[in-house]
């Protein structure tokens, strides 16, 4: 049984390098700690799930780590790099990509435009380079092999626009942008949350297929039985700080709501 | 410790999703709930083409006219449609861009006229190279839309506001700046006058106004359609939040459009005075609302994100041929704007009706 506190000497026996390591993050809102010295791990070709009460600090160490907040204190490291992050787009760049909660889809344009959103592809020659003119054919393959690669079967025409979808296609839609660009780590914010029973497996699937491709996944998420089905680790938080980090073979789903609202302790 | 890869299955052992039938009640509510009928498939149709209704609205009203008078149809009076199109439409095209960002712009008219009396007084008065005062009529253009643009962007006011205190800004400019008087196109010279004049095609008389507004759409429906940043202005329009956390930068976006009208407006303010055959501080004005009924009646919705220029420039000529249709079928000046008023409201009504598909 490992678990890793914020106490250094209890530190997990782990010899890989983490694709992505916070150390000791704070972020202070006016009076309010929203966190208070956390460190999380995460190693290559696994699903870190983050879980916690609301208020816990979730929320604010995700947007520590994708660059939508900037930590007070602590440090950041990308294999093994430290990084600063000023904006989203920093993160982005570094390939940390983040799917959020409220589906940043733009409904009228198709699946490709979508997912090749704010990175479009140009053509070769003067069309592209002087009058910017995009490669929609490569886009649309490149998207349709994107879908076929994270084993989407449902979504084959890549020029339906995307409010013609279903919500768990939408939800496929968001994730396949994030997986075709996040080369370094897939952050996903409670990705099922809207979804229903058979679109959240669906998701849920596409999540293991991401770490199947060897792309590591911090998954935020509230299920409990989501969580233990797809997670290799859970980082627990608990009051601006990491209470446990356990594994769904360590731990019972009992415990980790225990830990969670402080019933138990590790 | 967990092993990561080793002990996965591989995931198309395990595709959860597809493996129950479409058997539960579920499904079936689903099933009913996606019924095709020849409605949703009209509707369905007409939401991925925006510009179809339009097309449809224009080709009908030209049969109904034709048959119900004859001389509707001669060349003389279609060339005379185009005519009276070409400023509408030409402002059209700014006011399209500006309404795909969920934007309006209430003051494209001041702004066109502002650039027009520029132009116009610069080259009679001033005495400056023709090239050069359109060139300052460019600059005035783009600075109505940079102001615009920019208490959009930087104090986020709501476009409709801030285009309604510059309607007024810019009307009471113009007139400061024209002391409310005319510069007729005799007094111009002829490079400025140019878009009026006219070009015979199999019996048509077509002016070069309308050669470049038709060139203009060319030009706009391509980078819209066919580059990045039509392809952004799009997604602003449609969910701005959604563009942002994809990484477009919204407020650059929206500036552009705005700079961008600005430009169209300043040809808008060249075609306008090459159709009065001069300007006044009154030609312009009209437009202001006018283009609006346009991109309107062109299927783009006010709601943004949907919609094409095409649309528009079909928008402006069903007006066209309403108010040309009814004035040679003989009735009151009137029915026009009876008949632009109804075609107004039925074309929202689609567009809310259209925009339900499979939602």
């Amino acid at each position: 049984m490992t678990i890793a506190t914020d106490n250094p000497s209890s530190a997990p026996t782990e010899t890989r390098t983490p694709v992505l390591q916070a150390r000791r993050l704070v972020k202070t809102f006016g009076r309010v700690v929203g966190l208070d010295g956390v460190s999380l791990e995460l190693y290559p070709g696994e699903v870190l799930a983050v879980i916690g009460d609301n208020g816990a600090g979730k929320s604010t160490l995700i947007k520590c780590l994708t660059g939508a907040e900037i930590p007070d204190e602590g440090e950041i490291f990308l294999d093994g790099q430290p990084i600063h992050f000023r904006r989203p787009q920093d993160a982005r760049g570094a390939g940390i990509e983040t799917v959020y909660q409220n589906l940043a889809v733009s409904p009228a344009l198709d699946v490709a435009s979508n997912l090749f959103l704010g990175r479009e592809l140009r053509r070769k020659g003067i069309l592209g380079s002087v009058f910017r003119i995009m490669d929609t054919k490569k886009m649309r393959k490149q998207a349709k092999d994107e879908l076929t690669t994270l084993g989407i079967t449902t979504l084959q025409d890549v020029t339906v626009p995307v409010e013609n979808l279903s919500g768990g296609q939408r939800q496929a839609v968001a994730v396949a942008r994030a997986a075709a660009f996040g080369s370094k780590v897939v952050v996903l914010d409670e990705p099922t949350a809207a979804l229903g029973v058979r679109e959240s497996q669906q998701v849920l699937e596409l999540v293991k297929n991401l770490r199947d491709r060897g792309i590591p996944v911090i998954l935020i998420s509230h299920n409990m039985p989501q969580v233990f089905e797809v997670a290799d680790r859970i980082h627990i938080q608990r009051l601006g700080k990491r209470a446990a980090t356990i594994t769904p073979q360590s731990h019972s789903m009992t415990d980790a709501v225990a830990i969670m609202t402080g019933a138990k302790v590790g | 410790m967990s092993q990561p890869t080793a002990n996965r299955p591989a995931p198309q052992t395990k595709p959860a999703s597809q493996t129950s039938p479409p058997t539960s009640e579920l499904d079936l509510a689903q099933e009913f709930l996606h019924r095709t009928t020849p409605l949703t498939r009209l509707r369905g149709l007409l939401h991925r083409y925006p510009a179809l209704s339009p097309a449809i609205v224009l080709v009908l009203s030209i049969i109904v006219f034709g048959a119900i008078n004859p001389r509707f149809l001669n060349p003389g009076n279609l060339s005379l449609i185009t005519q009276q199109v070409a400023v509408v439409g030409t402002i059209g095209i700014a006011q399209t861009l500006i309404i795909l960002t969920s934007g309006i712009d209430l003051s494209v008219g001041a702004a066109t006229t502002l650039a027009g009396l520029v132009i116009a007084q610069t080259a009679s008065s001033n005495h400056v190279p023709a090239v050069l005062a359109l060139l300052l009529g460019l600059v005035v253009g783009i600075a109505t839309g940079l102001l615009n643009g920019l208490l959009v962007t930087r104090l986020k006011l709501p476009p409709f506001i801030v285009t309604l205190g510059t309607l007024s800004i810019f009307t009471a400019i113009l007139l400061l700046y024209s002391n409310s008087a005319s510069v007729q196109g005799q007094n111009l010279p002829p490079l400025i006058t140019s878009l009026g004049t006219t070009f015979n095609i199999g019996g048509v008389q077509i002016t070069y106004g309308v050669v470049v507004m038709v060139v203009l759409y060319a030009i706009v429906a391509t980078i819209l359609g066919r580059t990045a940043w039509g392809r952004h202005v799009y997604a602003v329009g449609d969910d701005a939040e959604s563009a942002r956390l994809a990484g477009i930068r919204v407020n650059r976006v929206l500036l552009s459009v705005y700079l961008a009208a600005g430009a169209i407006l300043a040809v808008g303010a060249w075609v306008l005075i090459g159709r009065v055959d001069g300007i006044g501080p009154n030609d312009g004005i009209s437009t202001n609302l006018e283009s609006i009924t346009a991109v309107v009646i062109g299927g783009t919705s006010l709601f943004g994100g949907r919609g094409t220029v095409w649309g528009t420039l079909l928008g402006a000529l069903i007006v066209g041929v309403f108010e040309e249709g009814l004035a040679v079928a003989g009735l009151d000046v009137l029915y026009q704007v009876l008949a632009v008023g109804i075609l107004v409201i039925v074309a929202v009504a689609v567009d809310q009706w259209i925009r339900k598909a499979r939602k």
